[in-house]
């Protein structure tokens, strides 16, 4: 009754459509299939796809993390400032991570604590953590460049490993690392059983709100390392880009992949899935030249398409719906 | 000690604490907060900024907040139905251009370019409401989906028109009176807003649809069971939504005559914590017009006032973040602990010195067992007959707790049937002088079964107090009544702070919260006689007709009072230090009267009820079923005379057939007696009584011929 456990649920769909388009792109499109095309797409996708496991861990437990942007703009750009400003590189780091982790255990706190529901209190916080870091931390304009100082990091987001691009073996690293923390350890069963039924979890004796604030955490980490790939990769961070719709983007592929934002089922594999299709498609957009706001309108069409098939799939009506789920 | 004694019971006749638990149970309390932080963040800025004040200021912030607060009221609508819509910056965007378009471009006339862009915007909002209405798309996402579109909409439409429409400027008279001008000192935007937010509120509060979306909100599952529309209700509420954004963006466009890619950027936002800071619930079933005009206000002096304050950039998003968590941090907390903070507070103990009670070891109120030979009618057939009475062809008569009036057939009474169904708690009876039975019912009020059965309502309010926060005008608790000779129904009404299964938390007060009120059946009306007595409960008229009699049963006494002849308006205490709680008074054939005692008085409570503090602390810190409330078990039936003398008292010591005596009745040489908690009706042997004389004879003659 669910569409994971369907043989043909929303991950298939989407799989399928992802393969459709690529052997379409690939028949249509010179160059599309060319390795350095396919690596350049998987790089485009990689932070990405990184943001998404952060924001999988949160939607897992039934939340939503709408301060991933903001505090990976933030913080990374802080600590390029730091950098160049004379601080040592592990000492900006350690700042940089600290501010993010400090601020998503805010979050955390006050969603698990407060019982403020995540999606304000998230809001809240990007909206915040912006402001807070445009008003006393980030001196310059609203463009941090990564200083020179910056030394061997600097290939986290340039090097190449065996040819392939650091950031995309990073990201499988990462996807790695979050897959194995799902399954095989105790608070990543937990994150299931919380956002499956808390009331139950919390009968169950699963400590529910360190749990809750254990997710939020992590978000703050990926966050981070995100915002570092991408910084070093492109050489600075632009704290504008919490204005723009990536924070969308992430969730974008995190429910494309058919990750239920009511909690409790996804994994791994669902990010993937999704990752993939923005790549193929962003990719085939871009070699066919269609606008940037041509772009949106067609990802935020795939994803209304994404949402209205989960609906289908995973029906709900006036009997099932939660109370005060919007 | 006197002194400290003297500074309580001033303490506790001036201090009005009952009225905490009161205000914190109105609707209006809600706003409270938000309104404060709305006083707060105006007098802040107010005094931060010059001029925040002036004349020319408050027409710019005006102009503004009518367009703002539109926006907001929009989200209002929306978040009351369960939703939410973060399209309204971008939808807000597309209205300006669109107006802008249609002015220069289309060279449309103002007017119907206006409507145009209303129902461009509510298009979108119809969207919405297709999707997540009737197709049950989760609102957050949905309307995610389309604030990107619209805005990459505007974006491609600014791409290709933004240098034309620059060329050209339009101008007419309404158009320049919408974004310049206005009714007098009220700027054209303002103007809109008041119509709209008086349109809204009568909507939202005193229309089929306003109340339905409140359902929908508060509980859709419900809503949509009772039969509601759900999904077209909330369907419409997007479009309604829509069309607002869209009248807001026909004011900005007036205001400014600019498309930027910029405009409502971030807005939903803005508009969100302004919605959810002025205390409209997320999740819906709670909002108001006033909720979203107070919120609207704050964030429009906030954002204004951060940006005037000349901080740097990151200073308005900083501090409306903080602001929205603050908003939101207050509403859950508020929400959830409102009704836990009421239950604490609401019940709010005053002193009660109670006088040394009279003796029951001799005199006339001596322990007896005159009781213990009672007969039971109807065992275990009736539930709460709390009182009795008979007609003129011996009917025997009671109230039931299911809401029902019984008959008892005579002459054994085993035989009974349901003569009306009237709902409530059936209290208090009395035949008036065409027959028919005026019933007082808990917590509906005053009704009528007449001869051929039809019940009828007298009255269920009263005129209110001056100065009462709890509406009194309703009636809770309606207990006990009498007829006096000219036709005027007086009633008790024992508490205006408690509803009907609630009334022994009345005792744990003991404060003056009942009341007399007089129905004239003549004019109509409905008038209260006496304020402020302590659980007044039973009424009886007296003899001659002059004066009303009525117990005050926490308060232990009965009270006379005049209702014609020279005395008329006075009150005066018959009896006083009862050693009971006095319920309801009924005449006697003698010319003496028969009242009630429910239960006996017990120097615990005495003391507790000495105590305030105490009982206060009690009603806080454990549960209701623990609290010390007054002995409702045992009683008896005293009689006095117009002297206020007691002459002699009838007990069941053992406690064998009838000790919870709340009424009684005497009819042809007995007495028969009813109990608020009893399973049966009892009637006892009266030696030396008037064998013929019955009750309703004695207000109202004889019975002639074929008359009642």
């Amino acid at each position: 009754m669910f569409g994971n456990s369907k043989k043909f649920g929303q991950e298939q769909i989407v799989f399928a459509i992802t393969v459709a388009m690529f052997i379409l792109f690939s028949l249509f499109l010179d160059n599309f299939l060319a390795a350095d095309n396919i690596f350049a797409l998987l790089r485009s996708v990689a932070v990405l796809g990184i943001l998404g496991l952060g924001m999988l861990i949160v939607v897992l437990g039934r939340g939503i993390d709408l301060s991933l942007v903001a505090n990976m703009a933030i913080s990374v750009a802080w600590t390029l400032q730091l950098v160049g400003t004379g601080t040592p590189l592990g000492w900006a780091i350690a700042i940089g991570l600290g501010f993010a982790l400090v601020m998503s255990l805010v979050s955390g706190l006050l969603i698990a604590y407060a019982e403020i529901p995540p999606l304000f209190a998230t809001l809240a916080m990007g909206t915040f953590v912006y402001g807070f870091g445009r008003a006393h931390l980030i001196t310059g304009t609203d463009v941090v460049y990564l200083p020179a100082e910056f030394g061997w990091a600097s290939h986290i987001g340039q090097g190449r490993l065996y040819g392939v691009p650091v950031p995309v073996i990073l990201a499988i690293a990462f996807a790695a690392v979050v897959y194995l923390f799902l399954k095989y350890t105790k608070p990543g069963q937990q994150i299931y059983a919380v956002g499956d039924n808390m009331a139950a979890a919390r009968i169950t004796g699963i400590p529910v709100r360190p749990i809750l604030v254990l997710q939020y955490a992590i978000g703050g980490i990926v966050a981070f390392a995100a915002g570092l790939i991408t910084a070093t990769a492109v050489q600075s961070m632009n704290t504008r880009i919490v204005n723009s719709n990536m924070i969308y983007d992430v969730i974008l592929i995190v429910v494309l992949g058919g990750v239920s934002l009511s909690g409790g089922r996804g994994n791994v594999r669902n990010v993937i899935v999704g990752t993939l299709l923005i790549g193929v498609l962003v990719n085939g957009m871009t070699i066919m030249d269609i606008q940037y706001t041509l772009q949106n309108v067609i990802k935020s069409l795939i994803l209304l398409a994404a949402i209205v098939a989960d609906s289908f799939i995973n029906p709900r009506d006036e009997q099932t719906g939660q109370q005060g789920d919007i | 000690m006197s002194v400290a004694n003297t500074i309580t019971k001033l303490r506790y006749r001036y201090l009005p604490d009952h009225m905490i638990g009161e205000i914190l149970s109105k609707n209006w309390i809600d706003n409270a907060i938000p309104f404060l932080v709305m006083v707060a963040v105006v007098g802040v800025f107010g005094t931060l900024l010059p001029n925040f004040f002036s004349g020319s200021n408050m027409e710019i912030l005006g102009r503004q907040y009518g367009e703002f607060a539109l926006v907001v009221i929009a989200m209002m609508v929306v978040i009351v139905v369960g939703g939410i819509d973060l399209s309204v910056g971008s939808n807000f965007a597309l209205g300006n251009f669109a107006m802008l378009y249609f002015l220069n471009l289309a060279e449309l006339p103002t007017g119907v370019s206006a409507l145009l862009v209303i129902l461009i915007c509510g298009g979108v909002g119809l969207i919405n409401g297709l999707l997540i209405g009737y197709m049950r798309l989760r609102a957050f996402l949905t309307t995610l989906v389309t604030l990107i579109i619209v805005r990459a909409v505007v974006d491609m439409l600014l791409l290709e028109y933004a240098q034309q429409m620059s060329m050209s400027f339009y101008s007419s008279p309404l158009w320049d009176t919408m974004g310049m001008g206005g009714f007098g000192p009220l700027p054209f935007s303002f103007a809109v807003l008041v119509v709209v937010a008086v349109l809204g509120h009568i909507a939202i509060t005193r229309s089929r649809p306003g109340w339905r979306a409140l359902a929908i909100g508060g509980s859709r599952r419900s809503a949509y069971n009772i039969g509601l529309p759900v999904r077209r209700i909330v369907c419409s509420a997007y479009v309604l939504s829509g069309m607002l954004v869209g009248a807001a963006g026909v004011l900005y466009a007036a205001r400014l005559s600019g498309a930027g890619t910029d405009t409502g950027m971030g807005m939903e936002i803005a508009a969100l914590t302004a919605a959810i800071l002025g205390g409209n619930s997320l999740g819906g079933g709670r909002g108001s017009v006033a909720k979203a005009l107070i919120g609207a206000v704050t964030v429009l002096v906030l954002t204004n006032g951060v940006l005037r304050l000349g901080l740097n950039s990151g200073s308005g998003p900083m501090v409306l973040g903080l602001t929205l968590l603050a908003a939101v941090f207050i509403d859950v907390r508020w929400l959830k602990n409102r009704g836990k903070l009421l239950s604490k507070v609401y019940v709010s103990p005053t002193l009660m010195e109670m006088p040394q009670p009279r003796s029951t070891e001799d005199g006339p109120l001596a322990v007896n067992d005159r009781l213990s030979d009672v007969e039971v009618i109807a065992l275990g057939k009736v539930e709460s007959p709390e009182d009795v009475i008979l007609d003129e062809n011996d009917y025997l008569y009671s109230g039931s707790r299911h809401g029902d009036i019984i008959r008892y057939a005579p002459p054994n009474y085993t035989e009974h049937e349901v003569y009306a169904h009237i709902g409530g708690s059936p209290l208090g009876m009395a035949f008036d002088k065409d027959g028919n039975l005026l019933v007082c019912v808990g917590g509906m009020g005053l009704y009528r079964v007449d001869k051929d059965r039809n019940v009828t309502k007298v009255t269920d309010e009263t005129n209110r107090s001056t100065f009462s926060v709890v509406d009194d005008s309703r009636l809770r608790l309606a207990d006990d009544l009498d007829i006096a000779p000219d036709g005027k129904i007086y009633f008790s009404e024992a508490t205006i702070r408690y509803e009907m299964h609630d009334w022994p938390v009345d005792a744990l007060e003991s404060r003056g919260n009942g009341r007399i009120i007089c129905h004239d059946p003549k004019t109509g009306k409905t008038h209260t006689e006496i304020r402020n007595l302590v659980f007044p409960n039973g009424v009886c008229t007296s003899h001659d007709g002059q004066s009303i009699l009525f117990a005050e049963s926490w308060g232990c006494r009965v009270n006379r009072y005049w209702i014609a002849g020279p005395n008329k308006g006075k009150l005066e205490v018959l009896i006083d230090r009862l050693p009971g709680y006095p319920d309801n008074i009924n005449r006697a054939s003698d010319g003496t009267y028969w009242v009630a005692i429910m239960g006996m008085r017990s120097p615990a409570l005495d003391l507790a009820l000495r105590m305030p503090g105490f009982r206060r602390r009690m009603a806080r810190r454990i549960a209701p079923d623990q609290w010390l409330y007054p002995n409702l078990n045992i009683g008896c039936v005293v009689r006095f005379n117009d002297k206020g003398e007691i002459l002699e008292s009838l007990w069941d010591r053992k406690a064998a057939n009838h000790p919870m005596i709340t009424s009684m009745r005497e009819h042809k040489g007995w007495l028969y007696l009813g109990g608020i908690t009893n399973n049966r009706i009892g009637r006892v042997r009266l030696k030396g009584m008037d064998d013929s004389w019955s009750g309703w004879s004695s207000y109202w003659g004889k019975k002639t011929g074929g008359q009642a």
